[in-house]
């Protein structure tokens, strides 16, 4: 790639005040612009999300349940798990932070097909919609996982419409990840050879590869319950001469490795922020990286694990069983080397730093509880349970979220070009500490005593649990909405942010904050590895 | 507030074995993780004049021994747990049959001697039994957390799960596939009854008809005895004594006659056929209702093989 000179005028305008019509956002091709597009609307469908969330933890507060009608609370679970997972915590990281960071990480000047990406916002934006009016219209009563013949043959609520919302959105995952493979291949400044990128990088091409494979068959298998709600085509009702079992194969087969493109560039995230606060390279970067790469690929191959208890055959489960111990290694070598990193550090308390520190913490209580629903014998009396919903949303709340927040801290200096009030920062990230594991550590305890999940009502002797898990949500709710207020807040009233504030040592550091319309002067030229901190003399660490 | 669970079966101690094993190792490791991430912090944060003198030099040592640590540990709990699983998933065969017949939102069980319930099951203590589970609509999951038990109910098909309760008591039994609007309300009882009070209980709750006897009714409302009555002109196999027994079939597989594999030959005769027939039976798919269905199959395994030997 050659160097390319950009004016020195239009280098001093921020890409944020570049042109400042309606339209100029709304048909941008910069990335930077998509980001926020993108950022913008994550979080409007996150706290939809959580507003369903507290109305289920409020329901619980009493065994019979505080909402009257059974089939509202079914709506609201239902509604909670759709957007969330398909709305949130498959897109958050790399469509908000990977778009902003990833060209400005290489070196370069946008995506490889900048087109694509404001295509695949618009994609994001239609599925939202024909999702948030299926739930306006009624709403469903499926759970998130659509299952039939109850999806299918015996349901009233808007199943097609809710389907078609998740379809439409899951062609904008595909353009997502397509953009990231072939600008990671392509775009990537001179001298950045692979084992030159960010951990960010590897984990974000990672999590494109199980996007670009896996969705289309999430595609084909809600095309497939389409068709046999709307023309009675018999593929999953027996009645009609279909197989349930074949729905969950397929299901899973996108949603376990979806489980992976929700963590993986959370990962990502805790790799770039563990280093720069610690002043340390990433402990055993190649390790780390290649984790990431065989994550994504063993992720294929363990999706039974959500069907020990549905009638699969009990030698699949079995392989199954020990295919999900094998891609649990990767994650458990990842948690050594981040806690490596720290060794000899020179350890800073950033708010960052503390979602970090906090990441590996409960990503760690979410890993170690998959042990428990992976031993085939612990999960037929775990699966199904609050001990089950605890320990995804220790890995996707407390960890991906989590690194989410951690991400956004750290790169707000860079992608608004105002720092983020420090005490706040430090202080939210605590409150979510606290009030995640408030909320979710009984229902471990709720699960193992065998309360089923999606109960409308509840046997009176799990309300203690109950009560105590709604408390936590309350702190929980309380430290989600303390960024949104003093982040939106710093917009205007911030400190204005140096090119480089954490002393980081990425290429999006090296060109102003925010960045101008053009990302770099001239194209940089990398001669390091990352997270080359100590002076070069002083590390000895070649791995 | 119950902060414990009952262990009423011959399992859920194993099965609680291998779940404290579990929470040793989780907070074991949970301890390494937080006490070094804690002792770090404090250790090496940023103000601190400690020594940090060279770093490592290598680290795939440090990589190879704990990747090999965990590989092994892993590997020990896969082991541990798919065995249990085995031996949870095989009903012994000298087990008690009950048929439960699941539909929103409710359970319905049917003993061998014809007695009927709804939302419980009676069972005897220290006796192995297994239900053989159907749905007549969406999936269900049928799950008694004292026993440590939990399997899902599928429509068009039969799904066996078995457990030996060693406590007399009442237990509860909840639906834990969600099944539509009253999910939370698909909840039932297991009592666990001494041997005695299970007789009397039988007795007390018997109908006019056994299941063997309803299905023998069945057999010939049906017409299934003018094929296999043995006196008909078409040649279809003689019933008698094939449950339990190993079938040949016209593909050349074998397969042993248990509950699911009659079902499929009535619902589906063309799947399965057997070796030197001809495919003549029909299929009774959507004319039997499931109960009828238990009936029959009660019928021809209580068929005693015809050599008497
Ligand atoms: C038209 C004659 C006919 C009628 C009526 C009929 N069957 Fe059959 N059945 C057959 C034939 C022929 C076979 C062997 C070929 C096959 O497996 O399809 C068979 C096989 C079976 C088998 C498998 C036997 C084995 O040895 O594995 C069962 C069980 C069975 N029938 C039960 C029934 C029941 C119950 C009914 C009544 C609801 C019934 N059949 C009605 C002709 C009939
Ligand atoms: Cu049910
Ligand atoms: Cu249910």
């Amino acid at each position: 790639m050659s160097t390319t000179v950009v004016e020195a005028a239009e280098l001093e305008k921020s890409y944020l005040v570049d042109k400042s019509t309606v339209a100029s956002w709304l048909l941008t091709t910069d990335h930077k612009r998509i980001a926020i597009l993108y950022l913008g609307s994550i979080t409007f469908f996150f706290f939809i999300g959580g507003i369903a969330a507290a109305a289920v933890r409020l329901n619980l507060l009493v065994p019979e349940g505080l909402i009257p009608s059974a089939e509202t609370y079914n709506r609201l679970f239902t509604t909670h798990g759709v957007i969330m997972v398909w709305f949130f915590l498959v897109p958050a990281v790399p469509v908000s932070l990977g778009n902003f960071v990833v060209p400005l990480m290489l070196g370069a000047r946008d995506l490889a097909f900048p087109k694509l990406n404001l295509i695949s916002w618009y994609l994001f934006i239609i599925g939202g919609i024909i999702e948030l009016y299926a739930l306006f219209i009624g709403g469903v009563d499926t759970g998130w996982t659509f299952y039939p013949p109850m999806s299918t043959s015996f349901n009233q609520s808007h199943v097609v419409l809710a389907v078609i919302g998740v379809f439409v959105s899951g062609f904008s995952s595909i353009a997502t990840g397509l953009n990231f493979i072939v600008t990671i291949h392509r775009l990537r400044a001179p001298g950045m050879t692979w084992y030159k990128m960010p951990i960010f990088l590897w984990s974000l091409y990672s999590t494109s590869v199980i996007l670009v494979l896996a969705t289309p068959v999430l595609a084909i298998t809600l095309l497939l319950l389409g068709f046999e709600r709307i023309f009675r085509i018999g593929v999953f009702d027996p009645a009609i001469g279909g197989d349930p079992i074949l729905f969950q194969h397929m299901f899973w087969f996108y949603s376990h490795p979806a489980v992976y493109i929700m963590i993986l560039p959370g990962f990502g995230v805790i790799s770039e922020i563990i280093p720069v606060f610690c002043r340390r390279r990433l402990f055993g970067y190649k390790f780390v990286a290649w984790c990431s790469v065989s994550i994504a690929v063993i992720s294929f191959f363990v999706w039974g694990h959500h069907m020990f208890v549905s009638g699969q055959s009990l030698y699949a489960s079995v392989v199954f069983s020990l295919l999900s111990y094998a891609v649990a290694v990767p994650s458990a070598i990842k948690v050594f080397n981040w806690i490596g990193t720290m060794h000899k550090g020179f350890i800073r308390f950033d708010a960052p730093m503390l979602y970090a520190l906090g990441f590996v913490g409960l990503f760690t209580i979410g890993g170690l509880t998959g042990l428990f629903v992976a031993a085939l014998a612990a999960d037929v009396h775990l699966t199904q349970t609050y001990f089950v919903v605890a320990h995804f949303h220790y890995v996707m709340v407390g960890g991906m979220v989590t690194a989410f927040f951690g991400g956004l801290h750290y790169w707000w200096p860079k992608i608004t070009g105002r720092m983020y009030p420090e005490m706040w920062g430090r202080a939210a990230a605590l409150i979510i500490f606290i009030g995640f594991n408030v909320t979710f550590a009984p229902q471990f305890l709720l699960g193992y005593l065998g309360m089923p999940r999606r109960y409308h009502s509840y046997p009176p002797d799990f309300q203690v649990l109950n009560v105590l898990s709604s408390a936590g949500a309350t702190i929980l709710a309380a430290g989600y909405l303390l960024p949104l207020g003093y982040l939106t807040w710093s917009l205007f009233r911030g400190e204005r942010a140096p090119a480089n504030p954490w002393g980081a040592t990425g290429l999006e550091w090296q060109t102003p904050s925010p960045p101008p319309a053009k990302n770099f002067a001239t194209t940089p030229v990398v001669t390091e590895p990352p997270y080359t901190f100590p002076p070069p003399e002083l590390v000895q660490n070649r791995v | 507030m119950r902060l414990w669970l009952p262990a009423a079966s011959s399992m859920s101690h194993e099965v609680d074995y291998l779940l404290i094993a579990l929470t040793l190792i989780a907070g074991a490791v949970l301890a390494l993780v937080f006490g070094l991430m804690l002792l770090f912090v404090f250790k090496y944060r940023a103000g601190s004049k400690v020594d940090r003198g060279a770093l490592a030099k290598k680290t795939w040592r440090l990589e190879s021994a704990w990747t090999a640590a965990t590989l092994l540990v892993f590997f020990a709990l896969f082991i541990w747990g798919a065995n249990l699983y085995l031996r949870l998933s095989q009903p012994p065969a000298d087990a008690l049959t009950v048929y439960i017949v699941a539909k929103q939102w409710m359970w319905k069980a049917e003993h061998v001697g014809g007695q009927r319930e709804i939302n419980a099951v009676h069972v005897p203590v220290g006796r192995p039994v297994q239900l053989v589970m159907t749905s007549e609509d969406v999936i269900h999951d049928f799950a008694v957390p004292a026993f440590r038990v939990k399997h899902d109910v599928l429509p068009g098909r039969y799904d066996v799960l078995w457990f030996r309760a060693d406590r007399p008591g009442t237990y509860d039994l909840f639906c834990t596939r969600f099944c539509g609007t009253d999910h939370a309300h698909m909840t039932g009882k297991i009592v666990v009854m001494e041997g005695p009070q299970y007789q009397q209980w039988l007795e007390q709750n018997g109908t006019s008809g056994t299941l063997v006897a309803d299905g023998k009714v069945l057999f010939m409302r049906y017409g299934c005895n003018g094929c296999h009555g043995g006196h008909g002109t078409v040649r279809a196999p003689s019933l008698n004594g094939v449950y339990g027994s190993p079938v040949p079939l016209s593909d050349g597989t074998t397969v042993i006659a248990d509950d699911r594999y009659l079902r499929d030959s009535i619902l589906m005769p063309r799947s399965q056929v057997v070796a030197s027939f001809a495919p003549v039976m029909p299929s009774f798919a959507g004319q039997i209702s499931e109960e009828d269905l238990i009936k029959l199959i009660a019928y021809i395994k209580s068929l005693a093989p015809e050599n008497h030997s």
